[in-house]
């Protein structure tokens, strides 16, 4: 295909679905063939757009899932009144095409050569751009240490649990379960507050970088929290989920 | 509704201004607080996508598309910086 894209322009593109995997009940990760794909950094999204028969066009921001390198993937939570997540997390099938433009971003993202330790905290689905960065991380060799807290409201809803499970030197993973915990539950309960921010983050005199995402009241208050332990702010990056799908 | 912030509109202001904008530094006309555009509050289902300053909550910019035009109001930002940018 003739490259046409204008540099500075996003150019819409029909890839071709290559994979579905669900992650939990409501959760998904769709693996993508784009015809152009300029590669991406960890940390960036793309924007996917569902065309209706009778014209009506739907947009949302998805956060890219795989690392630079690796095939193209978005993990979509399916929200009941959504607009594009049930058809995204329910109709979907490898093989159809989906019209997407990207990347996306150029605050929310990790580059390989930082040597900061790295402080990640997700709220819900708000893990995706943090599991793109700590697979990054992985195949870039990186050896910077990580520390990822994890909130979600049960053990069911932890989405990349397995992979998530599996030791990686310099990478520490902690859960918190704010709804409910399976019996025998060691790891933390209830909402991040400072006490647990304090434990699971490294200290502000690590000189950490820090990614936070999730819903909008979990990073105001995450994102507070570590100002609150000596963060600068601007060593603490933040991206905001909504309710209303995507970002 | 819940609000977003600028990571959420980065397509649009590709489309807008022809780069990458979440990492531009903006600042409030009201208030003068200066940031990133990423961490502006940005409603999308307004009608149009509107977005605030998170401090003072002032309106900094308001994108309207209609008629496959995007029409732009910035009166409420003093600067918008992007890194690098000549």
């Amino acid at each position: 295909m003739e490259r046409t894209a204008v540099r500075g322009r996003l150019t819409w593109q029909a890839a071709t679905v290559t994979g579905l995997t669900p992650e939990t009940a409501a959760v998904v990760t769709i693996t993508l063939d784009p015809p152009d794909w300029p590669g991406h950094q960890a940390g960036q999204h793309l924007d996917v757009r569902l065309t209706a028969e009778d014209g009506y066009v739907a947009e949302r921001s998805y956060s890219i899932a795989s690392a630079p390198g690796e095939p193209l993937a978005i993990t979509v939570e399916r929200l009941e009144d959504g607009e594009v997540s049930p058809y995204l997390t329910e109709e979907l099938r490898a093989g159809d095409q989906l019209e997407l433009r990207g990347p996306i971003g150029g605050y929310f993202v990790w580059k390989p050569a930082d040597a900061s330790p790295l402080t990640l905290l997700a709220g819900g689905s708000g893990i995706v751009p943090l599991r793109a960065i700590l697979r990054d991380r992985l195949r870039t060799g990186s050896d910077v240490p990580a520390r990822l807290l994890y909130s979600a409201r049960t053990l069911p809803d932890v989405i990349y649990r397995d992979e998530l499970g599996q030791h990686h030197d310099g990478v520490a993973v902690s859960y918190t379960l704010t709804r409910a915990q399976p019996p025998g539950w060691a790891g933390h309960t209830g909402r991040i507050d400072a006490s647990l921010l304090a434990d699971a983050a490294w200290p502000a005199t690590a000189k950490p970088l820090a990614y936070v995402c999730g819903p909008t009241s979990f990073v105001e208050t995450a994102a507070a929290g570590l100002v609150g332990l000596g963060y600068p702010p601007d060593r603490v990056k933040t991206e905001r989920f909504g309710a209303t799908g995507g970002h | 509704m819940d609000a977003l912030d600028g990571n959420a509109i980065g397509g649009l202001l590709i489309d807008v201004f022809g780069a990458e904008m979440t990492a531009a530094t903006g600042t409030c006309g009201a208030c003068g607080d200066t940031g990133p555009v990423a961490g502006l509050v940005v409603y999308l289902k307004a009608p149009g996508t509107v977005v605030r300053c998170r401090i003072c909550g002032n309106v900094l910019m308001v994108f309207v598309k209609a008629h496959g035009m995007t029409c732009v109001d910035l009166t409420g930002m003093a600067r918008l910086d992007q890194p690098g940018a000549a």
